[in-house]
């Protein structure tokens, strides 16, 4: 399978270790991964905030690249996957950015689609295989599948899972060996955009969600955004259960026994490796 | 306009301007409250999802411009996603977020949240892509937080997840260009 990457700014810097499992996973699944040529950022919650246009437009200038390249976008950030998504709608259905690209860029085709990375993996790998490249089942490891806003709304745009209670991100971590814990929390905000101008809120959020997880009896979260992420890790309040959060491409990485994992983990703010060492899935 | 006591203006047109800017159905709101009720943020908000709404009706501009609500949401969707009357909150408040930059009204938050999104949008215009160790850097700066915010960075930063130097985009006229479009598009509405 070929596929064009697109990694956003976020891979690049705080979710640098979701950025390198994930293309060590798409590797061992011989899936081929081209980076977008020339590639800019999506615009995230900035764009969208002061400028509607602008934040369609953004987005639109990397569709663009990829269709002439011919392959469907994958992208592990939800917040990337969700804004180009939005961009791919607006284009397929004619709106107003319309105008904008078509005089910056040319025209869309409509030839190509944009996936989250969880997609691909799941509905395009399928289960099957994922399991047939299990070396080392997560036995023991008790997880909550947090998919957070990004990935399952608006649900007419990205509709690949539920937006009221998905269960495909469930579904990978049982197939890699998971002990997956059931809470209410699964597609709640984790306030990561409060995270610079009103770090209270942000941490607020965030305690509240890991004091939900352990509750549920969840030893980490699983994520599929480097925003969650890094939230839930760095704005963790004092006192609150000192939990970690993996991104489900490093778990599909500790299971399938890939080389590197060590290197993905240490970069966490919470060591994830005093969990692992104790059910010993470490190596 | 009209204006009661206690400073209270009622603006005729306010209501119309959001619901064909954001293209939402905002008159069609019934106050359910469905959407205040999935609100994981409205703890902080001075008003609700469905108060914003009913103001928005009432054409009370001024209230709902300096409201922290309009920051503070994180168009989480949760609330579109759930309104049985197909309202999309998120964009509404994506709208008056234009509408008080345009106002020059700026977050209630230290430097401002706007400020943040205009550095953000900036970088994109210089660079095509974010360096997030410079963007921390300059906002912590100016909204004078430089000791606060020094130890996420640090904590960031020791774990290789704040490169001082990164990629950027080749074809930066391809920004220009569109950056150029948008500004003629903007003074071609105002005009
Ligand atoms: S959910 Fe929709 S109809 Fe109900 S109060 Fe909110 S905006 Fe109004
Ligand atoms: S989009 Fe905004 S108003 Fe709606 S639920 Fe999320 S934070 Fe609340």
């Amino acid at each position: 399978m070929r596929l064009s990457y697109y990694p956003g700014c976020s891979l690049e810097a705080t979710g640098k270790e979701y950025d390198q499992s994930s293309r060590a996973v798409c590797t061992a699944l011989g899936i081929h991964l081209a980076e977008i040529d020339d590639w800019n950022c999506c615009g995230a919650t900035s764009a969208h905030s002061i400028n509607s246009t602008l934040a369609l437009a953004l987005p639109a200038r990397n569709l663009l690249i990829a269709e002439r390249a011919g392959f469907d976008v994958v992208t592990p950030c939800a917040a990337c996957y969700n804004r180009l998504k939005r961009a791919e709608h607006a284009l397929r259905h004619g709106q107003d950015p319309d105008r904008l690209v078509g005089s910056a860029f040319g025209d869309f085709q409509g030839k190509i689609t944009v996936l989250s990375l969880l997609e691909v993996v799941v509905k395009r790998v399928g289960f099957d295989e994922i399991a047939a490249h299990v070396r080392r089942p997560l036995n023991g490891l008790k997880v909550v599948s947090y998919y957070g806003c990004l990935l399952v709304r608006p649900p007419e745009i990205t509709g690949f899972d539920s937006a009221e209670n998905p269960v495909l991100l469930d579904q990978l971590m049982t197939e890699l060996g998971a002990e997956v814990k059931s809470w209410s929390c699964k597609t709640d905000c984790c306030g990561a955009s409060s995270a610079l101008a009103s770090p209270q809120v942000a941490a607020g959020m965030a305690g509240r969600l890991l004091e939900m997880a352990a509750e549920a009896g969840a030893d980490a979260l699983v994520t599929a955004c480097p925003l969650c992420q890094t939230n839930l890790e760095l704005h963790r309040p004092p006192g609150t259960p000192r939990i970690p959060s993996f991104y489900f491409t490093e778990l599909l990485g500790l299971a399938f026994g890939l080389p590197g994992v060590s290197l993905w983990l240490r970069r966490h703010l919470v060591n994830p490796f005093p969990l692992l060492q104790e059910l010993t899935l470490a190596y | 306009m009209v204006a009661y006591g206690k400073g209270l203006v009622q603006d005729g047109d306010f209501s119309r301007v959001v619901r064909k800017k954001s293209g939402q159905p905002i008159e069609r709101c019934y106050q359910c409250q469905k959407c205040a009720a999935g609100c994981l943020l409205s703890e902080y908000f001075d008003y609700a999802p469905n108060q914003i709404v009913r103001m928005i009706q009432l054409g009370l501009r001024d209230r709902v411009l300096q409201s922290n609500t309009i920051w503070l949401c994180s168009g989480c969707q949760t609330c579109g996603a759930r309104c049985p009357n197909g309202v999309d909150i998120a964009a509404v408040m994506d709208v008056l977020k234009e509408m008080a930059i345009a106002a020059g009204i700026n977050g209630g938050a230290p430097g401002g949240v706007s400020s943040f999104h205009q550095m953000f949008v900036d970088d994109i215009r210089r660079r095509g892509r974010i360096n997030e160790a410079l963007l921390l850097a300059r906002y912590s700066l100016k909204t004078h937080r430089i000791w606060a915010d020094l130890g996420a960075g640090w904590a960031l930063f020791k774990k290789g997840k704040l490169p001082l130097f990164s990629s950027r985009v080749r074809r930066r006229q391809d920004l220009h260009r569109l950056f150029l479009e948008l500004d003629r598009q903007q003074w071609g509405e105002l005009a």
